[in-house]
């Protein structure tokens, strides 16, 4: 089956952006899933990559910048049966919406997110981003970065995430196959996917990713968490690809009985009798 | 017949369980009760008080001058007393030395400690203080049994009897046998609503005073089937309440000014998305951390003006409990019909001060959610952004009709809600957002005329002062002689600005003087913006405590001179 019920306009990305393949892989792991246009939602914050839900033909909501993750999980808490995945980027994600991304994976709300990682901000044409390595010299930072480079897989793996991978858009066949994981997995998962900036990041380019990614072996194990955060901490010369770490754990709608048992919450009806019980309250 | 007690004691003595137990007594023996609460913003210690108002009569508001004070220690005698009526009285442990022949030293600790339960004094007290009014112990049990276990419930109810014995009538008050009445606080009021107006979803993080709408809320998250959640910070808030309604459920957020500043970008995005979107905000004096627990009515241009760009949006004023639970479900109705924020501002004087006001008439309530799935069920073709007349576009519900999807943008759209930099398209699609507020316009409630028609002195006034001033112009009316005549407008929608009463008045009065909580008159600034209509002179108060009908009344015969 080819893509086509998913296509819309054309992009305005760059040619040669790994945004391309992030959204070819992910319309072909939803044809694979056999998820119908009507049935996802695709939410993003501003930037490149948040442009994903303009390009696919799926319910989509850009909303602001570092905001993606609130929405989404906002919407799949009143609707769980839309299948709802973030795409954006890091700056989106671990940037201004760092502290969603920290919060969201202790509320472990069934979602999926991916996040499109340049380690540059393109948008805005060049500046570091929160995993910009150092010494990555830009406009804006022009002795090279200083800070230290967040380890977004590994952060995610301690907070408590369920479903952690990191993949690569130079490998759109692998990349498909975690996505596909990715949005099985019950519960909120993180897909890294590191991609190359043609326009902006002049270092960590598609050669740079392609001689360092290696694929993680049928030998590892991703339900050892201690193991997990040692492969999630290899960076350099060397960059595990693959599910670094996976969790079954109850979700935020396993918690709340309504939410669980119930129909979805836009799907309720509002129970006028019942609440004007709630006026005794105050007799 | 009205009363004024006040309950004075440090935090952590239990005075909110024992304001509480006294205004249920006194509520389920049919009085009227207003009650205020003044409390620091710290755990313990410090000095906290509640005056409750009490009697057989209408009561809109709090008075100055005291009857009785039930001092649960020496500071409240202290700083209380200079209000304390020449035949009021005082009840308070014998070891607090006082002379004044209105002091009522009982041996509360001592009887406490032979209860077996030192924090039954405060039950002592209150005993003391029903018999003092010549009121039996009926109801009281009840009363204990729904705040406490067993063992403390009989243990308190023995505490009253024993106060019971200490002193002898003094009072002779008759009750208006009102009991179907409710006695309810201002955000009760509004999370009542909310769950009526069939909220599915609230998000919000915790800030006073705001805080209790989420604790009601939540404890009807089950039985109401509503997602109450706290969120990560004010931003968070926001931006889920807005998925979830983009999802298709009525969802709320809501904080006080400081967390309400912290929301302004995502109240553009409901305007640009057309995500309906209910914010409550319960104002504090500011800025920034400012009084937490005190009252002021200092945001509200801050609120007309919450977004970059313009968006249409409305702001409606809460007045008191009863318009805060229906105008609570008007906000929901005309979100969903305009699909804007509507943004309910209250304060800490309308969410802390409990009243009794007549039962809600759920049976009046109307959900109109104007939501089009029935008419796209077969459709072939979906703009989220159709371009109408009224500028309101049709929403459908996310997931639901096969073949169709829902495309959001906060960057300007087309009518499919694809990213566009055409400037002709931008023009059709600002002029269409705006043109809501046209339509909206046409809805709009006219602020409550209270007072004289032929009025000397036109009070322009709104939200919480709508209590304070309406028993204040009641009083002045009430005068005997040929004295200067009140009449008054308090605004309830208040953003678009509702202008025709206003006009209308405004040309017959000799003066227009407007009275708010905050420094700069914010209320007259707008109106003059709007209409050019000026107000001669002004009553503003921001020291966090709120302003009395007393107050008012005395400062306006001040005015006279």
């Amino acid at each position: 089956m080819n893509n086509e019920i998913f296509l819309t306009s054309e992009t305005a990305w760059c040619p040669g952006c790994g945004d391309h393949n992030i959204l070819d892989a992910l319309k072909q792991a939803l044809i694979d899933l056999g998820k119908a246009p009507h049935e996802v939602l695709i939410v993003g914050g501003i930037g490149q990559a948040a442009k994903t839900p303009q390009y696919i033909n799926t319910n989509g909501f850009c909303g602001l910048h570092g905001r993606s993750l609130p929405p989404a999980v906002a919407a799949k808490i009143v609707n769980k049966r839309l299948t709802v995945i973030v795409n954006t980027g890091e700056g989106d994600s671990y940037g201004e919406g760092g502290n969603h991304f920290i919060h969201n994976i202790r509320r472990n709300v069934d979602i999926t997110h991916f996040v499109h990682d340049n380690q540059i901000y393109g948008l805005t044409k060049g500046q570091a981003s929160p995993t910009t390595d150092i010494g990555h010299v830009t406009d804006v930072q022009p002795n090279g970065s200083n800070n230290i480079p967040m380890n977004p897989v590994a952060l995610a793996i301690t907070l408590g995430a369920g479903f952690v991978a990191r993949a690569f858009s130079g490998d759109k066949e692998h990349l498909k196959k975690v996505m596909i994981e990715a949005i099985n997995h019950k519960g909120y998962s993180l897909v890294d996917i590191l991609q190359p900036c043609v326009s902006f990041n002049k270092v960590n380019t598609f050669q740079w990713y392609n001689k360092r990614v290696y694929k993680l072996g049928k030998g590892y194990d991703p339900s050892n968490k201690l193991k997990a955060i040692e492969k999630s901490m290899e960076w350099g010369d060397k960059i595990p690809l693959g599910i670094l770490y996976k969790e079954e754990k109850s979700t935020f709608h396993d918690k709340v009985s309504f939410l669980k048992n119930g129909e979805s919450l836009v799907e309720s009806e509002v129970k006028i009798d019942k609440i004007k019980e709630f006026m005794k309250d105050f007799l | 017949m009205i009363y004024n007690i006040l309950i004075g004691g440090a935090a952590g003595l239990g005075m909110e369980t024992i304001s509480s137990i006294l205004e249920k007594v006194l509520k389920r023996k049919g009085f009227e009760i207003f009650t205020i609460q003044d409390y620091m913003s710290r755990v313990r210690g410090g000095h906290n008080f509640f005056q409750i108002r009490f009697g057989n009569e209408q009561i809109n508001s709090h008075w100055d001058d005291i009857d009785g004070i039930i001092a649960l220690d020496k500071e409240t005698i202290d700083l209380h007393i200079g209000r304390l009526k020449e035949d009021g009285f005082i009840i308070a442990d014998e070891q607090i030395k006082l002379e004044d022949k209105r002091f009522f030293g009982l041996t509360l600790k001592a009887l406490a400690k032979s209860i077996g339960n030192s924090k039954v004094y405060g039950s002592i007290a209150l005993g003391a203080f029903v018999k003092l009014f010549n009121l039996d112990l009926s109801g009281i049990k009840e009363v204990l049994a729904e705040k406490f276990k067993e063992e403390i419930a009989n243990k308190n109810f023995n505490a009253f009897e024993e106060g019971y014995k200490l002193v002898a009538p003094k009072y002779q008050i008759e009750p208006k046998n009102n009991d179907k009445s409710i006695l309810i606080g201002g955000n009760d009021a509004i999370a009542l609503g909310a769950i009526a107006a069939g909220c599915k979803f609230y998000s919000a993080y915790p800030m006073t005073p705001s805080t209790s709408i989420m604790n009601y809320l939540a404890s009807k998250m089950n039985e109401a089937e509503i997602v109450v959640e706290q969120a990560e910070d004010e931003i968070a808030s926001i931006n889920m309440a807005i998925g979830a309604s983009y999802a298709g459920v009525r969802a709320m957020t809501g904080s006080s000014g400081g967390g309400f500043a912290l929301m302004v970008e995502a109240v553009g995005l409901s305007g640009m998305l057309e995500v309906p979107l209910v914010i409550a905000e319960i104002q504090r004096p500011g800025p920034t951390t400012g009084l937490p627990t005190r009252t002021e009515q200092a945001d509200l241009k801050f609120v007309i003006a919450s977004s970059p760009g313009e968006i249409p949006k409305m702001v409606i004023a809460l007045r008191e409990p009863e318009d805060a639970f229906y105008q609570t479900i008007r906000a929901f109705n005309l979100a969903d019909k305009y699909q804007i924020p509507v943004i309910l501002l209250g304060d800490q004087f309308l969410a802390d001060s409990i009243r009794t006001v007549k039962p809600f008439n759920f049976n009046k309530i109307k959900v109109e959610r104007y939501l089009k799935d029935d008419e796209y069920i077969n459709a072939k073709d979906y703009k989220r952004y159709e371009l109408t007349k009224t500028g309101v576009s049709p929403r459908i519900t996310p997931g639901k009709i096969p073949g169709l999807t829902v495309l959001v943008d906060s960057d300007e759209h087309d009518e499919y809600g694809h990213i566009t930099e055409s400037g002709e398209v931008r023009n059709k699609m600002n002029d269409k957002r705006l043109r809501k507020m046209e339509y909206l316009k046409e809805e709009l409630l006219e602020p409550e005329f209270i007072g004289e028609e032929n009025a000397d002195t036109l009070i322009l006034a709104w939200g919480s002062l709508y209590s304070p001033v309406k028993e204040a112009i009641k009083l002045l009316n009430g005068r005997s002689g040929n004295n200067n005549k009140y009449c008054s407008l308090v605004f309830g929608d208040v953003w678009p600005l509702p202008e025709k009463n206003l006009r209308k008045y405004a040309k017959k009065v000799k003066n227009i003087i407007n009275i708010e909580q905050n420094a700069t008159g914010q209320l007259a600034g707008l109106i003059r913006e709007y209409t050019g209509i000026e107000c001669n002179s002004s009553i503003l108060k921001y020291d966090g405590r709120p302003i009395s009908s007393q107050e008012i009344y005395s400062k306006l015969i001040g005015g006279e001179q």
